[in-house]
Parts: C-alpha cells; structure tokens; sequence
C-alpha cells in the first residue's frame, strides 16, 4: 500500500514549500470559482466569465511588461472589463453577450501586443507562458495574502447578494417586481466574477480559468437540486481537481 | 392557509388607474385608461395580443411610466417597493437543472428581496408548507422547478406571488400553454383564494372563456383603450363596437363567448372563418408569405 502511495505520489510532495502554497491558494480560488460560478451557469453568463479571463490577460501581460505583481494587472483589467461590459447596459441575453465581446475583442487585441513585447523582451521571457497557464508553484507569500483576501470579498459579496441575485437569476421580471434592482446587482455580481476569474488565472492561467469556473458548476447542477449544496459539489469538484492537477503536476516534473 | 380574511370595509379598491395613457417609441399604446379593482374580486383583463395587457401590469408595478394619468394602490400612489402587490409574470422559463425545489421558490417569495442567506427555521417552513397546501402543490412540493408541467409551475408561482400576503394579485396570461384541465384548476384555485384571503386578483388573458366562471368583472382592451364593468355590461355588441371603432359581434355558443371583430365593419364577420389579414398576392408556384 505504503509502496503504492510512493508510485503516485513522488517523494518530496508533503514537504516541499511551493506545493504547500499550492495547495492552499489552489483550495481557496477552486472554491471561489466554484460559489460564483454557480451563479455564472444559472444566469447563462458563460460567455461573460471566459471573455474576463481573456481580458484579464491583457492586465497580466502589461503586469509583465512594467515590472508589476501580475494579479494586479490581472484584477485591474478584469475589473475594468466587466465595468465597461456592464456600462453597456444591455439586459437581454443577446445584448449582453454583443457587450461581452465588443470588450473581449478589444482586450485580445491589446493582450496579443502585450505577449509579444513580453516575448521579445528578455527580462520577461517566461511570461507568456505564465499568462496562459499560470504558475502556481511560483506564487509567492505576499501574493497568498492578497489571493486570500480577495477570495473572502467575492465569497462574502455573493453572500450578501445570494436572495435577490437567486431571484433574478430565475426571472428578471418576478426580481423587478419585487423592487430588486436588478442592474446594480448585475453589475456587482459581475465585479465578484472578474475577481474570481483573476484569481484563477494566476493559478491555473487565463486559458483555463473558464474550465474551473464553469466545469465543477455545471457537474454540481446536476447532481443536486438545492443551491447551497450546488455551491458545496462544485467546491468539491474545483478543490479536487485543483489538487489532483497539483499533484499530476509535481509529478511530471520530479 | 385555512385563516380567511373578512373583505376589508364592504369592497376596498385596491387598485385604481385613472386616466392612464403611456407612449412607446412614438405609438400610443394605452389611452385613457381607468378601472379599479376591489378587494375579493376576481377581475379579469381581457385583449388580443399587443392590446397592452403587459403594459398595463409594467404601469402598476412601477416598471413603466406612464406619461400621463396615475395608479393608486390601497388608495395611495404606488411607492417605488410595493409589498401589496404579488405578480407572476409571463412565461417563466426555468431549466431542468436549476438547482431549487418547488419549495425553495415558494421561500424567495417571502425574503427573496432581501439581503444575505437564508436561515432555515421551523415557522419559515410551516409558512411555505401551508401556502403549498393552499395550492394543491405539496405532492410536488420537492421536486425541482424545471421538472414542474406547466400547471404545476403556475401553482408554484402563484403560491410564491400569495406568500408575502399582497393585498392584489397580477398574473400576466397564467393559462397561456395550459391545457383545458389545468386551466380550470388554476381558475378555480384563483377564485378560492380570492374568496378566502379577500385579495383583489387582476389576471390577463387572450381569451375570457376560461374565466367566465370565476371572473367578477372584467377589463376589456381594444386599441390601447378599456372599457370595465361586469361581463354583462361589457361584453355587448355596442360596448365592444365602440371600443374596437367598428362593427363588433358577439356571439354566445353554449356556455361559450366569441367576439368577432372583423378588420373592417361588417365585412369579413357574416362569412365563414375568413382570415382577418389582408389579401396578400398569391404567387403561382410560390407558398403564399400570408402568415405573419
């Protein structure tokens, strides 16, 4: 047994610090991603959640560029981005994804440039590859502190918007009627979304930041029919994910 | 939910248009529109599509303003949060794998406007366990949403609308996609909680047939205009004629009513089914485009 745990796991795993870091700031943004992300699959903003972590790359590759912590390029343009989608103030599903990708068109084009002048320059030649795919053994303790507080603001923002952003969610109307006001909290719950999304491109990087966005959500849905425990599975599902992929990873490299 | 309130003093208007008229890009689509409606009345709001059934709930429920004219709910202008009135809009579309039993919904309806996460607690459960009795909804109480029929998810709906004890119900064409049997369940569901609870309930509808039984009074629209009264005082060739701006007949068939309004007076209504569009050129050859 003891012999088959050394196959799967390389030694060195348990006491190595990057992975210890790891799998701490892999636990904490696959269960961000997975609370909102469950709203992102119940309001059919999929489409939204991808394009902020492609516009987040545009921040992250700038980041790079002038010698900036890239998770502040990263939050700073998907914060911006989910901001300028929102002041398109369109509320039909159509129109809204038109928003979403006037603004994920513009930010490829300027994240392109970016990761070529990242590439060319010799200072940041790595980081092309850490844009897309993150680079979650290279984190280092200043940026766990910040991951984590960032976290906790998504989690208790959709905390405190869980009632009527479930409401709206279902139907617009029924929230309206209501006296919900239903744009304010489209537009939080977006800024929630942009940080969660940022969150996970430093980890696992802009490209697949979707998949543990939507994936564990989407699965959850399934499998149960309250939304608490939808967010529970889809916590579930990201956290172990994260860390199987942590310690694929680990091994591959060892 | 066996408690029934008294009517409140005689017959309490609980809603009051006066003289609503409201514009949309350019075309007037309500013009001078008054009705009220009173407290344990069933009141039926009756039109063909885009009479402006919908906007006249929009008016009332603050989501539209009318550009002239104003709405009294409980005798006071509407207040921008209106907890007196429970509305269930048209066409609720839920996907199968929303993650909300039929008793989760019926819950938004008590705090689903407030702030912050729901604790569970035995009086919240009692609350939305009597309101899905009062609907006929506890065989189905935990099943999920989008797995509801049609006229299971009205029930729902309703009970969701009822459970914040509102002082009006607005149900915007709730029989729409019903089949007649669930039809007849959701009206006489209607007319028992309107009796028992003594709320006003206001429900649109294309076609009044399936309301005649329970419906007190009705609103009846015709190009942006309304006319109001019992079913006898409106449904009549002279009201409806003028109210169309042209020749109107109303026929009853049985325990049924047809209104045929013909698109121009006395031309099409003598003649058997003949379509109400005009003639479009038939093209040999070619499938006629007439039905839009």
């Amino acid at each position: 047994m003891t012999g088959l745990l050394q196959d799967v796991i390389e030694p060195g795993f348990f006491s190595s610090e990057p992975v210890h870091v790891a799998l701490v700031v892999g636990a904490v943004v696959a269960l961000v991603s997975a609370v909102v992300g469950v709203f992102t699959v119940l309001r059919g903003q999929s489409f939204a959640g991808h394009a902020l972590g492609d516009v987040g790359t545009t921040g992250g590759s700038g980041a790079f560029l002038v010698g900036v912590n890239p998770l502040w390029g990263f939050v700073t343009a998907a914060v911006v981005g989910a901001g300028i989608m929102e002041l398109f103030g369109i509320r039909r599903q159509r129109g809204r994804d038109l928003a979403t990708g006037i603004v994920l068109g513009g930010a490829l084009g300027v994240a392109a440039l970016f990761l070529y002048l990242d590439s060319n320059s010799v200072n940041t030649t790595g980081a092309t590859f850490t844009v897309l795919f993150g680079s979650i053994f290279a984190i280092n303790q200043s940026t766990v502190a910040v991951v984590v507080l960032m976290s906790l603001l998504a989690l208790v923002t959709i905390g405190v918007l869980y009632r009527p952003l479930l409401l709206s969610s279902l139907n617009v109307d029924m929230a309206c009627a209501r006296g919900v006001p239903v744009r304010t909290l489209g537009g939080l719950y977006l800024l929630a979304m942009a940080v969660a999304v940022s969150l996970s491109c430093i980890t696992i990087g802009a490209i697949l930041s979707t998949a543990l966005l939507i994936g564990p959500a989407a699965g959850a849905l399934r499998l149960t029919k309250r939304p608490g425990l939808a967010m529970a599975w889809a916590a579930l599902i990201g956290v172990a994910s994260s860390w199987l992929g942590i310690l694929l990873a680990y091994d591959s490299y060892y | 939910m066996t408690e029934s309130q008294p009517p409140d003093e005689g017959s309490e208007e609980v809603l009051a248009l006066d003289g609503i008229t409201v514009w949309l890009s350019g075309r007037e689509v309500l013009h001078d529109v008054c009705f009220s409606v009173r407290a344990g009345e069933f009141t039926g709001l009756i039109g063909s599509n885009g009479a402006g059934k919908t906007t006249i709930f929009r008016v009332v429920l603050g989501l539209q303003a009318p550009s002239s004219g104003r709405v009294l709910v409980a005798g006071r202008p509407r207040p921008r949060r209106n907890r007196l009135i429970g509305y269930v809009p048209q066409k609720v579309l839920l996907d199968p794998d929303v993650p909300l039993r039929a008793r989760d919904l019926v819950a938004l309806g008590i705090d689903g406007h407030r702030l912050g996460i729901p604790l569970p607690s035995e009086g919240r459960r009692r609350l939305v366990d009597g309101m899905l009795a009062a609907v006929d909804a506890e065989g189905f109480a935990n099943a999920r949403v989008g797995s509801l029929s049609g006229g299971e998810l009205q029930r729902v709906l309703i009970a969701h609308a009822l459970i914040g004890r509102p002082r009006l119900l607005l149900l915007d064409e709730p029989l729409a996609n019903l089949d007649i049997a669930s039809e007849q369940e959701v009206v006489s569901l209607l007319a028992r909680i309107t009796a028992q609870h003594g709320i006003a309930v206001l429900i649109s509808a294309h076609d009044m047939n399936p309301l005649l039984p329970a419906m007190d009074r009705i609103v009846y629209l015709a190009g942006g205009k309304a006319a109001s009264g019992t079913t006898q005082e409106v449904v009549r060739e002279d009201v409806l004629s003028e109210l169309y701006g042209r020749q109107v007949d109303v026929l009853q068939v049985r325990d049924r009513i047809l209104v045929v309004a013909g698109s121009d007076a006395g031309v099409h209504h003598d003649e058997e089914a003949k379509p109400e569009y005009p003639d479009y050129p038939v093209y040999p050859g070619r499938r006629s485009q007439a039905g839009s």
